[in-house]
């Protein structure tokens, strides 16, 4: 456990050396807040309470998407890149002799990847946001734990996709393909383009049922008051359902590929 | 087996075996842009599984969301006063004008990681116009992806919607994707430029390039004036489509501006262009290595 711990503090500790590109991400994640944020006003204007948010509830949206958008790695940018290298190269036969668990290892790391960049990219354009836009606070303050746990879920189930992706690595050697496909369905399917209640019919309803929702949908309802009582139980259920079945999966597959691992080079 | 030793025509050897000629520095750095790119076109092909998977999700990506929008028109009738093909020809123009550009010079962001891992001074030795190596550097031929979405959107647009066309109309399109692309292509080396300085801030970048290519695809009328200002004045994106759409689409322009600034999006290119290359200059002039 201690180790783990170490693990997740050295992920943090690494993210946060890179201070300019930090403040380069908030740059970046404010600016398309605000591009985003003036197409929901139009959408809005033209249609009041669409998909159940009122416009400053719609902006929040905006806003809590920003905010997660590097916590939950929607598009990329966290470990994955760096354990499929490990994979391609064969370096990844080193780490399958230290005595630490290979899945438990990189999502250590990753929770601390994602607690960094909760504070140094998710922090920010939110407050940028709720200055800039007339943006919906939580309706009572015991909403922003409710929140934050709900946050942390999504951040271990894209964790754990992630994995899976990872793993392709191991039958295709170069994964920036899958990687890619990963990324892309999540950012679809998480709501950051458009809240999944705005998806029309059957789209819609498959959407709210993939692990991709438990990113940004499921936080950010929670984040405006949707759930509460059972229904809260019940979002958080769905969020670690999926969490456990994804964690699982890998494991899974991970025995499978160390099993059939060829070391290149020498 | 003979040795192949060129000779320069001062007289000295050139001891790789290439012969060396004198040429414009231009006609050298498109040269070695067009060599560099068939490298790394031949090394994308040794994983053509992934160059395939890779070149759909460029093209779906974008698609994605172009999806978007038309889920919003889900709802709406018109989004800021516009239809939907309206929007799709702005979507069209913007998109695909940025893929050409992303194509060509999209590899540019990674100029920082060269600068701060120091790998920037192997480029600089080389008898080679930095620009053009830069440029070239890993260029992915899977961004043709892009291009090719954005294609298929202005088609739609153009059989959708009823446009009375004139000459001028017809050549403004064309126009239009060649000078945003140019425009794109400023951007770009204005941030490459940028990284020299501020080394691991290539986001900052992508703010200005798939931040400003995203803001083109929405009409002008539903964003705040001031930001309309910025991308008209400061960083000139809105003659990347805005202009030159609304032109031929008969449609007012932002901020009143008179007709004919819809034609100045070559000019605009131009300039802008220029000036990019000087902050380059400047840029690369600040540069110092790592050393280690």
């Amino acid at each position: 456990m201690r180790l783990y711990a170490v693990v997740a503090a050295g992920g943090f500790r690494r993210y946060a050396t890179y201070r300019t590109a930090t403040a380069a991400g908030v740059f970046t994640n404010t600016v398309f807040g605000f591009i985003l944020a003036y197409t929901y006003i139009a959408l809005w204007d033209a249609r009041p309470q669409l998909g159940g948010y009122d416009m400053s509830q719609a902006l929040a949206y905006v806003w809590i998407g920003q905010g997660l958008l590097a916590a939950c790695a929607m598009m990329g940018g966290g470990f994955e890149d760096e354990l499929m290298e490990r994979i391609r190269t064969g370096d990844i036969a080193v780490d399958l002799y230290r005595p630490a668990d290979l899945q438990l290892w990189w999502l250590a790391g990753d929770l601390g990847r994602a607690a960094f960049q909760l504070m140094g990219r998710g922090v920010v354009p939110m407050l940028v946001g709720a200055l800039a836009f007339d943006v919906a606070l939580p309706g009572s303050a015991w909403l922003w734990p409710a929140f934050l746990l709900s946050v942390l879920l999504g951040i271990v189930v894209s964790f754990a996709v992630r994995f899976l992706v990872a793993l392709t690595a191991f039958w295709l050697l170069d994964g920036a393909g899958a990687t890619q496909m990963a990324w892309l369905l999540g950012l679809f399917f998480s709501g950051m383009l458009l809240p999944l209640p705005l998806f029309p019919g059957l789209l819609g309803e498959v959407a709210r049922i993939l692990p991709w929702s438990s990113l940004l949908q499921i936080p950010a309802d929670v984040y405006l008051g949707t759930y509460t009582g059972w229904g809260l139980v019940e979002a958080y259920a769905f969020q670690g359902a999926w969490a456990v079945g994804l964690l699982l999966a890998g494991r899974l597959l991970q025995g499978v590929a160390t099993r059939r691992v060829v070391v290149q080079g020498g | 087996m003979a040795e192949t030793v060129a000779v320069r025509p001062d007289g000295s050897r050139d001891e790789a075996g290439f012969a060396y000629e004198e040429r414009p520095r231009l006609v050298e750095g498109l040269r070695a842009y067009g060599l560099i790119v068939a490298m790394w076109v031949r090394s994308t092909m040794a994983y053509r599984a992934s160059f395939v998977m890779t070149t759909f999700g460029n093209l779906a990506v974008t698609a994605f969301d172009f999806l978007t929008i038309v889920l919003m028109f889900g709802h709406v009738d018109a989004l800021g006063g516009y239809t939907l093909p309206e929007i799709a020809l702005l979507y069209g123009v913007s998109a695909t004008a940025f893929g050409l550009c992303d194509l060509l010079l999209g590899s540019m962001e990674r100029l920082g990681r060269r600068v701060r891992d120091g790998t920037l001074d192997t480029l600089l030795v080389r008898p080679v116009p930095v620009l053009a190596q830069v440029a070239a550097d890993r260029f992915a031929l899977r961004r043709v992806g892009r291009i090719v979405q954005g294609l298929a959107v202005l088609v739609y647009a153009l059989v959708t919607l009823d446009i009375a066309w004139t000459p001028l109309k017809v050549a403004m399109l064309p126009v239009m994707v060649v000078s945003g692309a140019a425009v794109f292509g400023a951007v770009f080396v204005f941030g490459a430029a940028f990284q020299f300085v501020a080394q691991d801030a290539s986001q900052v970048q992508s703010a200005f390039t798939y931040g400003g290519a995203t803001l083109l695809q929405y009409p002008p009328t539903i964003f705040a004036k001031d930001l309309v200002r910025g991308v008209t004045f400061v960083v000139p994106l809105a003659f990347v489509s805005w202009l030159p759409t609304l032109y031929v689409l008969d449609r007012d322009y932002p901020l009143d501006l008179p007709q004919w600034v819809a034609f100045l999006s070559p000019v605009v290119a131009v300039v802008f262009g220029a000036l990019a290359g000087l902050a380059w200059r400047a840029g690369l002039r600040t540069y110092r290595s790592t050393g280690s």
